[in-house]
């Protein structure tokens, strides 16, 4: 176990480091967060809908389209030179890859997510100072399993010839749950309201969580073995 | 060539791989042993490169199996794949990883003590020292292949499966990778080499394999010149 650690380390490093040096992705994907929010501002008739009451629906739906344009990316740059061969033919677990590459996809949308969190505040007018750790804690868990399908869906899609056009088809239905339960949770964080009215909600999300990281850790190995 | 004693680097049993309806190769066997070097020739559409892709285990046979260092190549076969090292058409480099970057980050998949070190260590093996800072997409097709084999070698291997390894190499580059597999093949490594330029690497084998259609027309040892094996190649391949 130690071994599948350091080596999904070693991958996830690379890809940060890969990302950093062309920010391709995360420059695309906080511009595409930063006019999803903008459309979404100007689009509100604000006598018929208050921003408070469309504001976490707006979030999620930016974190989740942004997400989009960050996990595209997380096996391209695997297709370039047959990288991604150069992975497998290595005494690399296949669950050593898949841990990687999710730790890499967790800190870009993590990172997408932080940068658009204060747009958000800035467009919508919502102070998140007093609710700034529950909203965290809520993105947290939310991302933690649509990021694990979506780096099961980047692995299958970048076989496909359109693989920029599959991966939404291929995620989008399996995002609806943790995004409902996300924005259920928002919501009420932004009116303040007690716990026990988003612990449902919460139990939901980890449940999530845990069942499609096992899972897609499971599966990998058949997605990337031809 | 130098013999040596020992159980087989490489066994395949009946492997046979489809691809849809279109069968492509069609129950082959192949064994090589530590210090032999096998040249793989075909025409296109042979099944040269489906055959090499196997024997790394990048695609699963139809049927058949692959032994890598006596143990079936499967998805987790550590120890086999620390002994392997492949050779593809493409480099299996990181455009935006520099050459140390991208052989550093090899080093460490293979559990390599000091990779940083073995990264340039094997950069200088293959005479690209000063190119270490370098993106891969800005080096030239013969620059990127040396930084491919040193990529292929940098584990020091006891298996080597090499497709076309001298394409883009000029005269000086080819004779050292011709030099440093003779060293190696002396030591106990095994080659498969797949070519379809067999002047490259006819002093290098120790033995020749013909593959038509999917299927082996010959296997045998390398003897005598190439001049006198082309027309039983052409003779072979139906030409």
């Amino acid at each position: 176990m130690p071994e599948v650690i350091h080596l999904a380390l070693a991958i996830a490093a690379k890809d940060i480091r890969v990302e950093l040096r062309s920010r391709t992705a995360l420059v695309s994907a906080l511009v595409f967060a930063a006019l999803v929010l903008v459309i979404f501002n100007f689009a509100r008739d604000p006598t018929a809908l208050s921003a408070t009451d469309l504001a976490p629906s707006a979030l999620w739906v930016t974190f989740a389209l942004a997400s989009m344009v960050a996990l595209n990316r997380a096996f391209t740059i695997e297709r370039e030179n047959g990288a991604l061969d150069g992975l497998l033919v290595a005494p690399v677990s296949r669950e050593a890859i898949f841990v990687g590459k999710l730790l890499a996809n967790l800190a870009f949308v993590g990172t997408v997510e932080l940068v658009t969190l204060p747009l958000f505040t800035l467009f919508f007018n919502v102070s998140l100072w007093t609710v700034l750790p529950g909203v965290l804690g809520v993105a947290a868990l939310a991302t933690v399993g649509f990021v694990a399908v979506g780096t099961i869906f980047s692995a299958m899609a970048v076989r496909t010839r359109f693989a920029e056009l599959m991966l939404p088809v291929l995620l989008l239905p399996f995002m609806v749950p943790p995004l409902i339960g996300a924005v259920q949770v928002t919501t009420r964080l932004l009116a303040g309201r007690p716990l026990s009215e988003m612990l449902g909600w919460l139990r939901l999300l980890a449940l999530y969580d845990v069942v499609f990281v096992t899972l897609c850790t499971l599966v990998f190995s058949a997605v990337v073995d031809e | 060539m130098p013999s040596h004693d020992g159980a087989a680097l490489l066994e395949a049993r009946g492997l046979q791989r489809s691809f849809g309806r279109v069968r492509i190769l069609h129950g082959l066997d192949l064994s090589l042993r530590p210090g032999e070097a096998l040249a793989i020739i075909g025409p296109n559409g042979a099944g040269k490169t489906t055959l090499l892709r196997l024997l790394a285990g990048l695609i699963r046979p139809s049927a058949g199996e692959v032994r890598i260092l006596g143990q079936r190549l499967g998805r987790d076969v550590g120890s086999a794949r620390h002994g392997l090292g492949v050779l593809l058409h493409q480099s299996l480099l990181y455009d935006d990883l520099t050459l140390l970057e991208n052989l550093t980050f090899a080093a460490r998949l293979y559990a390599l003590d000091r990779p940083g070190a073995v990264a340039a260590a094997a950069l200088e093996a293959a005479g690209l020292a000063d190119r270490g800072g370098d993106l891969p997409r800005r080096l030239s097709r013969g620059l990127l292949q040396r930084a491919a084999i040193a990529r292929a070698m940098l584990h020091s291997p006891r298996l080597l499966l090499l497709d076309e390894p001298f394409t883009g190499l000029d005269a000086t580059a080819a004779a050292r990778l011709r030099t440093d597999l003779q060293r190696r093949l002396a030591q106990g490594l095994g080659v498969v080499i797949v070519t379809h330029h067999l002047a490259e690497v006819w002093d290098l084998a120790s033995r020749v394999a013909v593959l038509v259609g999917g299927r082996w027309a010959a296997d045998e040892p390398r003897t005598g010149t190439l001049e006198a094996f082309l027309p039983r190649y052409q003779e072979l391949i139906g030409a």
